[in-house]
């Protein structure tokens, strides 16, 4: 390819969510259960403790009826960036057991070594994470369509969305058996983006120009990553976790829902910082 | 530092900071390895040769094009297929749970007979020769005495090859008894045969269309063909087209569109002919397509004045000359209706006010237009020549009463089935055999749907699943589920276009299960005689292949055939069917000062397969909360019944009680509460079974007088502490 990147140059894998097309269907976070074998319980209402690495909130304007309007806002991991690499549940983790990885920009949980403490959960502002109570049981005949890319977890260790990380790692070794250096945008797209009906969710490379989510992004490396597009932000952007998830809206009120504003503050405005 | 993050999500736990250790590179492949070392008793998927097949989904009438990746012979992810003309690539949560059905415990694996009570769950597992021997001597029992026609069947479709069998084994059998589960296919077919003066359906051409006035269609809850019409919505947004919403409850497609427009619920045909009465009275239209105008207009002006409309159905005046205006002044506004997903039969009042919008504004059969789409006519077979016994069974009338006197118009009125069966039929139902149908879940008053029931003495269930009408059967002869199957799909579900889809086998039967066309063809010819005459084929596959004939080839090779050029079914609309009566809410307002209507929710079927565990896993919870169910409600409703969110509460109607749970929910109007269709169930394993309330408990059928068809939208209830 012409405009192909020179071998080298990191990826930066991340997303683009269009949250007036997102329609809150939660097919997303069902594609992302039957890709990466997540398990289920009888009872999954408990939501803190329902394992779901992409998972749905309801934000609403509060306003009353008629003027009530409600908005779906899908939440894989952010694959936090923060200030080169120390993203808030990297930097906790005694174990190592999750990483930045310098080459796509992904952060990864290694759960054969995670051994369960949880600091990583307290420390991921977005929840992204969840800890294994119990051992995974199928009912009987499930386990046939387990999926051999993704290893099933056991009790005691804490998982994530991991960008898809299995689908990468085909992709790249394709490429490279085809002569190829890089993975194409088409190559390694995550289950979830795949999947969404409504096309809302757009993943890629937020290095490369080439790839839609960077158009569609515009990200400012002067400026802390920042989208350059008037209807995108991030949430909690303000705090510094540098997330690769960016999120779109034309209302107001949803760019303002993913952080905290002060009643005066505009929406966007840099907070000063506390100390 | 400290951050302040309060606002994004309530429960975050507070931060914690810390230094980096070294980070390590990792290798999946290695991990995996080390893993199943370490914890032996988490199963290891095998690995194994990948290959992708494409079929067909037919979990809803969707018709999506589908990818499903092999393990060597397990299936083990279902994608949307790329390049597919319905949804080229995409997919839907149901879609992407069937594995969970095709592997789930929840199948019947095998052909069995009670030995107990009925619905007592006890079965014996019996041949699939004794399951067609059973079957085979009680018809030709019942047969012989010459009650043919006291043998009724429902199916959930009555287009295919399959159900085309299942009504051709009735009228060689004898019966004019073929019935299918009850959909808003129901009224508009019989909307386009009153308004355009043939058989078919409406066909939509959202993706061109440039205005949307929707009616209360769900299309992004599940209207029509799903995935279809999310892609529809996500093109409106780009293309900045003005979507308006029009139903009492900030649905998902109500949030979705450029403007909601709640109203009083029920009064959506008001709110049409209000709209249309303005485009007559201010001349914007564009009649060239609609007959009989004339001295109607007239009448029309007198009965909806705006005023009046806006008095009706709670919406302001100005609004609706609002909506007039936009309707009119776009190039290709489409009006659509058919409640949520479009599961009750419905109005026809309602369903002719709605098309009449679409045909004022000359957009009919063309680009972005409404088109009255003929029926899908692939399916030749010679006729049936009967006999005696089947002569005399098919001149009989039928149970539910469709096709003779006052319901003279309506083909299916399963609603009525359950009434006619309790005592008001013409005679008693002696057997009835059920095919991708869960009667005893999904028909509205589901006790008196059980009752009649247990009054019928021999039940044959085909269903693949444990599900309720399956728990009442006498006889249990599971079908393959899509997965394993061949099967024709035509996709109606509002494409403008006529499409067949092809479901294929991608895995092997995974229990002792049979096709449905097979059994059919089986039984005809155990039973002998004109019956077995009427089905000249060896088995299902050959049926098919003869049946699709030259399309056959392009359906093996690509799994979806599209027609070309579609001739509507006519060009001109008639004016009829709007001055069909109101269908009002069943219940005394003094009694009943509250209403309560269904909604529908795309994480939850509405139909005949249960949710899979994926499923119920991405609904929220404020919709199932453990094992209670549900409600919501206006913060103003709940204060004054004395109700916080959360709380439980007694909810009872005409029909019914329940114990639910209060969900404080500003986008419902103050007086109407809301239940979700779908939950409830009793069959099935505990993934499922005891979650939530049947809405169908507490809701009746309210037959249209007109039509005969079941038309509620909504049923009077009150609200108390429990
Ligand atoms: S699949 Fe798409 S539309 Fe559905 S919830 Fe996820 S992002 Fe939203
Ligand atoms: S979202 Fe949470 S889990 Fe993901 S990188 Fe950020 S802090 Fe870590
Ligand atoms: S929309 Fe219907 S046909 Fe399409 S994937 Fe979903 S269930 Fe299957």
């Amino acid at each position: 390819m012409k405009h192909e990147q020179t071998h080298g140059t990191p990826m930066k894998y991340g997303m683009a969510i269009d949250l007036d097309k997102c329609t809150g269907c939660g097919a997303c976070m069902v594609a992302c259960m039957a890709e990466n074998n997540i398990p289920f319980k009888e009872d999954e209402s408990e939501k803190l403790v329902s394992i779901t690495w992409m998972r749905i909130f309801k934000l609403s304007n509060g306003k009353s009826f008629p003027d009530l309007d409600i908005c779906y806002l899908p939440r894989p991991c952010q694959h936090c960036e923060g200030h080169g690499g120390h993203s808030p549940c990297v930097s906790v983790c005694p174990a190592t057991a999750t990483d930045y990885s310098q080459e796509t920009g992904i952060v990864s949980q290694i759960v054969t070594r995670c051994f369960g403490c949880r600091y990583c959960m307290g420390a991921c502002p977005y929840h992204a994470r969840y800890f294994n109570w119990w051992d995974p049981v199928w009912p009987d005949g499930m386990e046939k369509y387990l999926s051999p890319n993704v290893s099933p977890r056991m009790r005691g260790v804490v998982e994530k969305c991991s960008f898809c990380y299995h689908r990468y790692q085909l992709a790249k070794n394709k490429a490279y058996l085809n002569g190829g250096r890089r993975v194409p945008e088409e190559a390694y797209q995550t289950a979830c983006t795949q999947a969404c009906p409504a096309g809302a969710i757009v993943f890629g490379d937020l290095n490369n120009p080439e790839h839609q989510v960077h158009q569609i992004v515009k990200p400012d490396p002067d400026n802390g990553n920042r989208s350059r597009n008037d209807r995108a932000f991030r949430l909690l952007e303000r705090t510094g976790t540098n997330t690769k998830v960016y999120y779109l809206s034309s209302r107001e009120w949803v760019r303002r829902a993913g952080d905290n504003y002060l009643a005066h503050e505009k929406t966007g405005q840099v907070a000063k910082l506390h100390h | 530092m400290k951050v302040d993050r309060r606002s994004f999500l309530s429960f975050v736990i507070g931060g914690a900071a810390g230094t980096a250790l070294s980070p390590l590179p990792w290798k999946l492949m290695d991990d995996s390895s080390i893993w199943s070392q370490m914890w032996p008793w988490t199963p290891v998927p095998p690995d194994g040769e990948v290959v992708y097949e494409n079929s067909t989904c037919s979990l809803c009438p969707g018709g999506c094009g589908i990818s499903v990746r092999k393990v060597d012979n397990r299936a083990v992810k279902i994608e949307g297929r790329p390049g597919h003309p319905v949804n080229d690539g995409s997919i839907c949560i149901l879609g992407l749970s069937g594995l969970q059905m095709l592997y789930g415990p929840t199948r019947i694996k095998s052909p069995m007979k009670r030995i107990g009570e009925r619905g007592e769950g006890k079965w014996q597992k019996i041949s699939w020769d004794e399951a067609i021997a059973i079957l085979t001597e009680k018809l030709t029992d019942i047969r012989d005495k010459g009650e043919a026609h006291t043998v009724a069947a429902i199916a959930g479709s009555d287009s295919g090859t399959v159900p085309a069998l299942i009504r051709r084994f009735m009228t060689a059998y004898g019966s004019p008894n073929f019935m299918r589960s009850p959909s808003q296919r129901d009224v508009d077919e019989l909307a386009v045969k009153a308004l355009f003066g043939g058989d078919g359906r409406t066909g939509f051409d959202v993706e061109n269309a440039d205005y949307i006035l929707s009616f209360g269609s769900g299309f992004v809850d599940g209207w029509g063909s799903p995935v279809r019409m999310f892609k529809a919505a996500s093109l409106w947004k780009e293309k900045n087209i003005t979507v308006v919403q029009v139903e009492p409850r900030l649905s998902n497609s109500a949030a979705k569109a450029t403007r909601w427009v709640p109203l009083n619920p029920g009064t959506e045909a008001d709110l049409a002919l209000g709209i249309a009465a303005v485009l007559v009275d201010e001349n914007m239209l564009d009649t060239r397509a609609v007959s009989g105008l004339g001295s109607w207009k007239n009448d029309l002006l007198a009965a909806y004045a705006t005023e009046k409309v806006s008095q009706t159905t709670g919406v302001a005046a100005g609004v609706i000359v609002d909506l007039a205006k936009g309707f009119a002044g776009a190039n290709r506004p489409l009006a659509l209706c058919g409640r949520g997903k479009g599961l009750v039969s419905g109005s026809l009042r309602e369903t002719a006010a709605v098309y009449l919008l679409n045909a004022l504004s000359g957009n009919i059969n063309r680009e972005g237009g409404m088109w009255a789409m003929p029926e899908a006519d692939y399916i030749q077979w010679p006729d049936v020549a009967t006999d005696n016994l089947a002569s005399a069974g098919l001149v009989q009338p039928r149970l539910d009463g469709a096709g003779t006197g006052k319901y003279a118009d309506a083909r299916y009125l399963t609603n009525r089935l359950a009434d006619s069966v309790n005592g008001g039929g013409p005679y008693p139902m002696q057997a009835l055999l059920v095919a991708g149908a869960n009667p005893c879940h999904d028909l509205p008053d589901t006790q008196r749907v059980r009752a009649a029931f247990a009054r019928i003495p021999f039940i044959v269930s085909f269903s693949s699943f444990q599900d309720e009408t399956a728990a009442m059967a006498d006889l249990l002869m599971p079908d393959h589920v899509y997965l394993e199957r061949y099967e024709d799909v035509p996709i109606g579900a509002g494409l403008a276009q006529q499409m067949i889809g092809l479901s294929k086998p991608v895995v092997s039967p995974q229990f002792n299960t049979r096709h449905l066309g097979e059994v059919l063809i089986a039984t005809a010819m155990a039973m002998g005689g004109s019956i077995a005459n009427a089905f000249p084929w060896d088995d299902y596959e050959t049926c098919l292949e003869e049946t699709l004939a030259e399309k056959w080839d392009s359906l093996m090779e690509t799994g979806v055939w599209v027609q070309a050029d579609t001739e509507p079914v006519a060009d001109t609309f008639q004016l009829a069917g709007m001055d069909a009566p109101a269908v009002q809410a069943e219940g005394d307002v003094n009694s009943f000062p509250l209403l309560l209507v269904p909604y529908d929710a795309i994480q939850l079927t509405s139909g005949y397969v249960g949710e899979a565990p994926f499923m119920i896993k991405a609904v929220a919870d404020t919709v199932i909360k453990g094992t209670d169910g549900f409600i919501e409600v206006n913060p103003q409703t709940a204060r004054a019944a004395g109700l916080a969110e959360g709380e439980r509460a007694r909810l009872t109607t005409p029909r019914g009680e329940a114990q639910v749970c209060v969900h404080l929910f500003e986008g419902i109007q103050p007086g109407v509460l809301a239940m979700v269709r779908g939950l409830g169930h009793t069959a099935y394993d505990g993934h499922l079974a005891g979650k939530g309330v049947n809405i169908n408990e507490l809701i009746g059928p309210v037959e249209d007088p007109s039509t005969g068809f079941d038309a509620a939208w909504g049923i009077r209830a009150k609200l108390a502490k429990a």
